[in-house]
């Protein structure tokens, strides 16, 4: 083994005792095909088992089969892990392993690393046949250092050969023995979870990773004087660790869903394959429609038959959901769409992080269209919010619209184990007869609400219609039915709007500087915000769950800051731009929303860099804005 | 006690479900419009099926025969312009139990519900479709469409349409998994009746086109259809539908074609010569995806609680 190169930016290696930290981060990059990505979820959930609160992140190309050895090719993933509760990826990376020297350039041009991050990189392509290759490598391990990494060449191919013909398959196994022994971790665990992870596999396949994973553990503890304690602290409650898809299909299972129709999209799709493998198990079922317009329709059809439904997509495939949503708003439907936000327009950014979706889903449809809108900011509330919105759909007879995104999805953190009640399920559908003298649509004049017949319900015939229509479900084009029938429709957002509390203030209740989030970016901006309070900043965040209707209670809160400023990972123009002035500035979504809303000058700072938001640049913007 | 059971329950005579249990409102199609003899052979089938209302629906699209299901004292879904199969399919996919039936025009089928379509035929659920072909956009007043004559005069092709048609047959008939394929027409009340009775009676996806007259802008074609009787041709086979005699007498040419024979039902398909009205196709044991959507109904809470709580075991920490 070759020395790291040493630097003062981190605690020297050649120390026994293992040094004790509060939190690290970690990287693995690979080839795609190399299993960084694998290693790293390993790692991942023996740390949360262990204790640690945990956030992993998937690194993920955009390609399928990229080109090995290029930027393009780079997978793999990040796990932030400590002894409190992490809730999101953090700013740089501590620690970096790589499987060969081009892949970290991916990172590195996204500023993901600083001076002092350790890397341990596969050091086989130093004696490579390729004079190129060698040279690339040479130049690579230069560079790194220049950048003020502290570079360790690892022999990671050549210690896998003595145990296996075909390295490039067992490397990750390898590698997750080395951090083990790097990070102290039960190594017990770290089999339990090899076992878990290649079930489907032959023992022969368990048991060479296994070895595998002993064999990088040994190497470590002889080779690298890397040792570090990041301390667990037991958990007083029972966990379960997943990542937000997941936890969204256990959220549609919770609820009693008992069908999911979609068309298969990134970064939604992991749900339905989650979905696939256990719902049957649970009584529902899931549809891969022919296209999105007929996933929803088929939800809507099962919906309006009594058996609520879920539709998940992403942004491509809420565009063609587009005429069949105003359809249940229109004909009130309950309906779940669940939106997986990711970089757009268009075919965008497939696996990257935006939050982009907001204004589409509150304004796609044309006409107007009045829905409830949720977002989830942590792993367990893509669980809960489900649930909630399948009540909330079938309470206020319309779609609800639960926005996730790609940060979300693929972030995976523990929460408490949630102990499943039978009222979180779906009732039976109701086969009693209809009261007789009732209408389809009886609306309440003062709620909006109204009771809907079911198919199979004698006496409650009546065809839906996405026409204008009566109480008694009759088209009609007078005027006077569209305004009021409009009205009503309308008033079921205030009446679910009186339910809900105004949120809290994170921080002092009044100061400086607000800083407003929605959905994921809520980990990123409390941790930046208690930061910069550390350092004596005068601000306070606050962070909306009801996008639609908004929680009350907004602008009297906002009054009560000097400025108020939205945090969020979607466009906006920059003051500083050319032709941007403050007339014509277009803002970042929520900032749009909430400018109208309270009519309060709220500023935004937002961008699409397709990365989730890091506390450290939310921290430097806070004391920007606060010393300007 | 003396060995009752505790669930038995007493049948009572049930009710006798006569036309006007059906009928719902006047039917605001134009006067010689094809659509009222279907409303009327559907409306009979559910008395001689004696459906329950309630348990019956009809799931359409947008147009002119869309509007069918207004006029249905059933439940009914009046959604969106060529979407009417993902719907229905939804609707049928958990309620077996339901009677589902699908009304769609030649442009809501053909045109902009085209991909919806092919699927729904290779779905094969337990559904009866009546596709009403009347050559032309009627709601939207003449345009033209998919299975519009070549030349067909229109307000989007006023010196005569430039594409050959869609045949509809055909489509059908070339779909994996398709399970019936009949046509009929709709001023052969018999006939139309037989048909619609068959589809409903088969076990699976039932695609029925009906020629249809619209009387409002297709008054040439629509007496050329009418009239000339010769360019008719009545399918006859003892697996096929049995038309009353009114039919088999009006009409001089007979055909008989095995509708086990796909082979020969896409020729006839192809047959520019003549229209043949009957069942062109017929395969009771394609694959329904129905009974994969209904085969674990009926879960208590208890069971669904146990499953999700064995799946977050898998996830425990
Ligand atoms: C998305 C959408 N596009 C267009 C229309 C307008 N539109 C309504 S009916 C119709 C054509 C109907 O033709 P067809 O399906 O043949 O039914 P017919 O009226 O002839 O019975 C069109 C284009 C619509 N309602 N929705
Ligand atoms: S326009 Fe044509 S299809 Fe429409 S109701 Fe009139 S005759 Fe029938
Ligand atoms: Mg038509």
């Amino acid at each position: 083994m070759k020395e790291g190169n040493g630097s003062l930016a981190t605690p020297s290696p050649k120390i026994s005792n293992r040094l004790t930290l509060k939190e690290h981060i970690l990287e693995i990059v690979s080839d795609s095909g190399e299993g960084a990505q694998k290693a790293g979820q390993s790692f991942g959930a023996v740390s949360a088992k262990m204790g640690n609160g945990v956030w992993t992140v998937e690194i993920i190309p955009a390609d399928i089969q990229p080109p090995p050895r290029t930027k393009e090719s780079a997978s793999g993933i990040r796990i932030r892990f400590g002894t409190g509760k992490i809730t999101n990826a953090g700013d740089e990376a501590d620690v970096l392993v790589a499987f060969n020297e081009i892949v970290p350039y991916t990172r590195i041009e996204q500023n993901v690393y600083r001076k002092g991050t350790i890397v341990l990189i596969e050091s086989k392509w130093a004696t490579d046949d390729s004079a190129d290759i060698r040279k690339s490598y040479a130049n690579a391990i230069q560079d790194f250092k220049d950048r003020g990494f502290v570079v360790y060449e690892i022999p990671m191919e050549e210690e896998c050969l003595k145990l296996t013909p075909n390295p490039k398959k067992g490397k990750n196994m390898w590698v997750l023995g080395m951090l083990s022994h790097i990070y102290d971790r039960d190594m017990e665990k770290a089999a339990a979870q090899i076992e878990y992870t290649f079930r489907s596999k032959s023992q022969a396949v368990i048991d060479s990773n296994l070895k595998l994973l002993q064999a990088g553990y040994n190497w470590a503890a002889e080779h690298l004087d890397l040792r570090y304690e990041v301390p667990a602290i037991e958990a007083k409650q029972e966990l379960v660790v997943m990542n937000g898809n997941e936890a969204l299909s256990f959220g549609i299972q919770a609820a009693g869903i008992e069908l999911c129709s979609m068309y298969p999209i990134t970064p939604a799709t992991s749900t339905s394959h989650h979905l696939a493998e256990c719902i049957q198990s649970s009584g529902g079922i899931i549809h891969q429609a022919e296209d999105e317009i007929a996933a929803v329709g088929f939800a809507i059809g099962a919906s309006y038959a009594g058996k609520t439904s879920v539709t998940i997509t992403s942004g491509p495939g809420l565009a063609l959901k587009t005429e069949f949503l105003g359809l249940a708003v229109m004909a009130e439907v309950p309906l779940v769409v669940i939106d997986v936000q990711r970089g757009g327009p268009s075919t965008g950014l497939p696996t990257k992080v935006e939050q982009s979706d907001l204004l589409a889903v509150l304004y796609g449809q044309p006409g107007d269209a009045p829905k409830v809108v949720l977002a989830p900011s942590t792993i367990e509330e893509c669980f809960h919010f489900v649930i909630l919105a399948r009540k909330i759909a079938e309470s206020f007879r319309m779609p609800v619209i639960l926005l996730s995104d790609a940060n979300l999805a693929t972030g995976v953190q523990p929460f408490p184990r949630p102990q499943l009640r039978e009222e979180w399920l779906s009732p039976p559908v109701d086969q009693s007869p209809w009261k007789e003298g009732v209408t389809p649509y009886g609306w309440d004049d003062k709620t909006g609400l109204s009771q809907r017949p079911i198919p199979g319900q004698a006496g409650g015939e009546y065809t839906l219609t996405g026409l204008a229509h009566s109480a008694a479900a009759k088209v009609t084009y007078l005027p006077e039915i569209n305004q009021k029938t409009s009205a009503l429709r309308s008033r079921k957002l205030a009446t679910f709007g009186r339910t809900l509390k105004p949120p809290k203030v994170n921080g002092d209740n009044e100061g400086e500087l607000l800083i407003v989030g929605w959905g994921s970016t809520r980990g990123a901006i409390e941790e930046a915000v208690g930061r910069a309070r550390e350092q004596g900043a005068s601000v306070s965040s606050l962070h909306l769950h009801f996008l639609s209707p908004m929680e009350p209670g907004l602008k009297e809160i906002f009054q009560r800051f000097k400025k108020v400023m939205t945090v969020e990972i979607n466009y906006s123009d920059s003051l500083d731009d050319p032709m941007i002035t403050p007339e014509n500035r277009r803002y970042a979504q929520l900032a749009w929303l909430l400018r109208a809303q309270t009519l309060v000058d709220i500023d935004c700072y937002s961008n699409v860099y397709g990365q989730p938001l890091r506390p450290g640049d939310i921290v430097d913007k806070i004391q920007q804005e606060l010393n300007r | 006690m003396f060995g009752i059971k505790k669930d038995f329950v007493c049948e009572l005579p049930k009710k006798y479900y006569t036309l006007s249990d059906y009928e719902k409102g006047v039917a605001r199609w134009c006067p010689g419009c094809g659509d009222h003899a279907v409303l009327s052979a559907v409306q009979r089938l559910c008395r001689e099926e004696q459906l329950p209302p309630e348990k019956t629906v009809f799931v359409s699209g947008i147009g002119c025969s869309s509007r069918f299901p207004h006029y249905m004292n059933t439940y009914g879904f009046h959604g969106l312009h060529g979407r009417a199969f993902p719907v229905a399919c939804g609707v049928k996919f958990r309620r077996p139990d339901l009677n589902v039936f699908v009304i769609t025009g030649d442009g809501d089928c053909c045109s902009i519900g085209a991909g919806a379509w092919i699927h729904a035929i290779r779905y094969n659920m337990n559904i009866t479709t009546i596709m009403f072909d009347n050559q032309i956009y009627g709601m939207t007043k003449k345009q033209t469409s998919p299975t519009s004559r070549i030349g067909t005069i229109s307000n989007t092709h006023p010196t005569g349409s430039v594409l050959p048609p869609v045949n509809p047959l055909q489509t059908s008939l070339g779909m994996s998994n398709v399970s019936f394929v009949a046509q009929t027409a709709d001023w052969v009340p018999g006939h139309l009746f037989a048909t619609i009775k068959a589809g409903y009676e088969h076990p699976g996806f039932a695609f029925i086109k009906v020629i249809m007259r619209c009387s409002k802008f297709m008054g040439p074609l629509v007496e050329e259809m009418t009239t000339n009787r010769d360019a008719i041709s009545i399918l006859t086979h003892e697996n096929g539908i049995l038309p009353d005699d009114g039919t088999l007498r009006a009409f001089r040419h007979h055909h008989v074609h095995d509708p086990s024979d796909i082979d020969a039902a896409r020729e006839l398909a192809e047959d520019k010569e003549a229209s043949y009205l009957g069942l062109f196709y017929q395969n009771k044991e394609a694959i329904r995806y129905d009974l994969y959507g209904a085969h674990n109904l009926g879960f208590t809470p208890e069971e669904k609680i146990a499953a999700v709580n064995a799946q977050l075991d898998k996830y425990a920490v």
